[in-house]
């Protein structure tokens, strides 16, 4: 048990004590004071304060055996047995964290008729694949997912889940966390582990403003999310030493609320999340035709055109087309804004591509902030010197 | 049938900024409201009070202010409502905040469906939802961008997928988090902001719950720390070319070529 505790007789300045508080929480009623329900515990009353007015109290806690979870697992995110790229972002990961705490790797694979690609995801150099291949487990419904995971964890023990932050991954991760009563970190963007096995996660909230540290410090399985396109996929290994485990799980392990009536696969565009290079228009495009030319500068360098928001809410382009917060999140090899003056939400959709080219007029854009190569010039007079070049470069 | 709806009190803007000396955030002068995405979960609940004869009712954890969005769902139309506030559920990462409405939800009696956001503006994990069904021992779909059908016995909507749209159908009771975009939430009324003026906002505290183990809410129950909050880093390792457009592409040509796209 943490609490803090509020000793009434060396108070001597309340008002003073009541600016401590960044969040309103501590009340000054009838000559007493006291911690209402706004309190966050950030201790901050504690750090402070005058010695001796606030103390925090914690109870020994009962340390758990971390040494009883080993390995880290890596959720296998697929359609149809088609696997989705984050899954070898993840493995790539984890191989990167296990060889700091000599863990094994796993791969947890359920779904039906997949027996055979789990041999593929050997190629990258994971030590164990856990099948699960069953007919109610055609379709993703939470249950039996849900059923298959903890059964997994149950026999296996990992001591870190990787989850891939997917539709399927966001839905199935929390589940399993509170399932197990463990702690779960979302959207992490960088990873690392400790020499106690404890993973430091940090990860970006308050949309993209604020990146916090977290760890889960004393319950196992660790369960991270990590978006696709945040870390870079597993090399294969030209000799893969691992094996596949077929599992099974009762049918009646099995039984859902759920019934699912239709998958209509969308349309497919391939989407911008998928380019290797991409060139971003922003506001400094001054009307639609001039799209085209930004186009023609993509397709020079095998990439895509993506835009900012208010060039969507213009209508230059398709939704699907936005990058940022309330877009989509890229991590190109290259790309190359036009006249994008770099706003949070914006920059929070493609701060991690690797290489970033900012071309604008203002020299205090905070797009400069982030790009590698910041060219401060009219992107009407250097686009169309920069494709008339590449063009006779081909030549 | 009887809906609950998940709600929020967030701060008013998320451009916040960590305080360098202390490493807290700072809040002053930040005012608060509901968290956008919820307005789209409360919406959901609404229409289909309106179409099919529902009770809606509201259900928040947060500090005695948050009895605010309570209030402000009142003038949308929703029926009744309730905060769950008490020091002991301070600090409280996802794993408590969801144990502990779910606690909230028991005192509701009987539902049917509880709909939650996507997710939040501040926090921002959009794994409450998830949690809080598991808690409650219900199915969950998350990303709904449609209801297409509401039934006596079940619910059919379609699920979001990157590539895919799953319509699905979900027995009661059982938990949806809605997309953005689901609908086009309503404003609040005038007419309801007098009507509901004076209705009550219960709230429960740690005391009204059934499970009485401290250790399981707040910072207790939190199996995750935050060790640490600072501001993203701006790129260190970064270049401004300043010059003549002939000489900023001859400058663009070679770095492309270096990059190996030309
Ligand atoms: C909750 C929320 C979510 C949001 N989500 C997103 C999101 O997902 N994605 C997104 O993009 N935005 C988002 N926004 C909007 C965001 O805040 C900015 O308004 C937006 O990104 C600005 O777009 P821009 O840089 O293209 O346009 P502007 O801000 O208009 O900037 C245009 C830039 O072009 C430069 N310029 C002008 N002419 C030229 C020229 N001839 N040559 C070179 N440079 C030139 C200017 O100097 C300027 O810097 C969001 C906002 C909010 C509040
Ligand atoms: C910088 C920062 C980072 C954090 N990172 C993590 C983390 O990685 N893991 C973790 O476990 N905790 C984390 N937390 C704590 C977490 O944000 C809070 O515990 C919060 O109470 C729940 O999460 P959320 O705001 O992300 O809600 P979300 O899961 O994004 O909310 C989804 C929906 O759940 C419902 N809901 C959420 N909160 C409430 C509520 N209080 N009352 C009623 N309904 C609600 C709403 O319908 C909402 O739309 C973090 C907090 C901060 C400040
Ligand atoms: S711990 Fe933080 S939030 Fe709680 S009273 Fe102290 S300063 Fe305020």
């Amino acid at each position: 048990m943490a609490k803090i505790v509020i000793d009434q007789e060396k108070i001597t300045d309340p008002q003073a004590l009541l600016e401590l508080c960044p969040f309103d929480a501590l009340e000054w009623d009838n000559d007493y004071l006291s911690i209402n329900a706004a309190c966050k515990m950030c201790k901050m009353c504690v750090k402070k304060g005058p010695a001796g007015v606030f103390t925090f109290i914690e109870d020994e806690v009962v340390i758990i055996d971390k040494s009883q979870w080993q390995g880290i697992v890596v959720y296998v995110d697929h359609m149809d047995g088609n696997i989705h790229p984050v899954t070898l972002e993840l493995i790539g990961k984890a191989k990167e964290l296990a060889a700091k705490v000599n863990y094994p790797v796993y791969c947890l694979f359920m779904g039906y008729n997949i027996a055979d690609k789990a041999q593929e995801l050997l190629q990258y150099g994971v030590d164990e694949v856990f099948v699960y291949d069953d007919e109610e487990l055609k379709h993703f419904r939470i249950e039996p997912y849900a059923a298959v995971f903890e059964e997994f964890i149950s026999k296996v023990k990992p001591s870190i889940a990787l989850v891939g932050g997917t539709t399927v991954g966001r839905s199935l991760a929390p589940r399993m966390a509170a399932r197990f009563r463990t702690g779960l970190t979302a959207d992490c963007t960088v990873l690392d582990v400790a020499e106690n096995t404890d993973l430091a996660q940090i990860r970006p909230a308050f949309g993209g403003n604020i990146m916090a540290h977290i760890v889960t410090p004393n319950t196992r399985p660790q369960f991270a999310t990590v978006r696709y396109k945040v870390f870079s996929p597993a090399e294969k290994t030209s000799s893969p030493t691992g094996k596949v485990t077929v599992c099974t799980i009762p049918k009646a392990s099995l039984v859902s609320q759920i019934r699912v009536l239709q998958v209509k696969p969308k349309e497919k565009v391939k989407s911008i999340e998928d380019a290797e290079v991409i060139v971003v228009a922003g506001g400094g495009i001054k009307s639609s035709k001039d799209m085209e030319m930004l186009q023609v500068l993509a397709d020079k360098l095998g990439g895509m055109v993506a835009t900012t928001r208010p060039l969507i809410e213009a209508g230059f382009a398709d939704p699907r087309l936005q990058i940022g917060l309330s877009g989509r999140t890229v991590k190109p090899k290259l790309i190359i804004t036009c006249g994008v003056s770099g706003a949070v939400q914006f920059v929070a959709g493609m701060d991690s591509s690797e290489n970033i080219i900012a071309i604008n007029t203002d020299e205090n854009a905070p797009i400069f902030n982030v790009a590698h190569y910041g060219i401060i010039g009219d992107l009407y007079k250097i686009v169309p010197d920069l494709i008339e070049r590449l063009s006779s470069n081909h030549e | 049938m009887n809906i609950i709806v998940c709600i929020k009190q967030v701060p008013g803007t998320s451009e916040v900024e960590v305080d360098q000396e202390t490493g807290v955030l700072k809040r002053e002068g930040i005012d608060s409201k509901m968290n956008p995405y919820d307005l789209f979960a409360i919406e959901t609940a609404i229409k289909i009070k309106e179409e099919n004869s529902a009770k809606v009712s509201v259900i928040s954890m947060g500090p005695p202010q948050a009895a605010e969005i309570i209030r402000e769902a009142y003038m949308m139309g929703v029926d009744e409502g309730a905060l769950i506030s008490d020091r002991v559920f301070g600090g409280a990462d996802v794993l408590a905040t969801s144990y502990t409405i779910s606690q909230g939800v028991q005192k509701f009696g009987q539902y049917d469906l509880i709909i939650c956001g996507k997710q939040t503006t501040d926090g921002d994990t959009a794994q409450v939802g998830p949690e809080l069904a598991e808690f409650l021992k219900i199915p969950h779909i998350a990303n709904v961008k449609k209801i297409v059908e509401v039934k006596e016995h079940s619910i059919i909507v379609d699920m979001d997928m990157p590539h895919a749209v799953q319509t699905v159908e979900v027995n009661y009771p059982c938990l949806i988090t809605v997309e953005k975009d689901i609908n086009q939430p309503r404003l609040p009324s005038f007419k309801r902001k007098m009507a509901t003026k004076n209705q009550a906002i219960p709230i429960y505290s740690f005391n009204d719950f059934i499970d009485q183990n401290e250790n399981n809410y707040g910072i207790n129950g939190s199996p995750t720390r935050v060790i640490r909050i600072f501001s993203p880093e701006a790129n260190n390792d970064r270049e401004m070319w300043k010059d003549t457009p002939g000489v900023l592409v001859d400058r663009l040509v070679n770095k492309l070529k270096e990059l190996k796209y030309v």
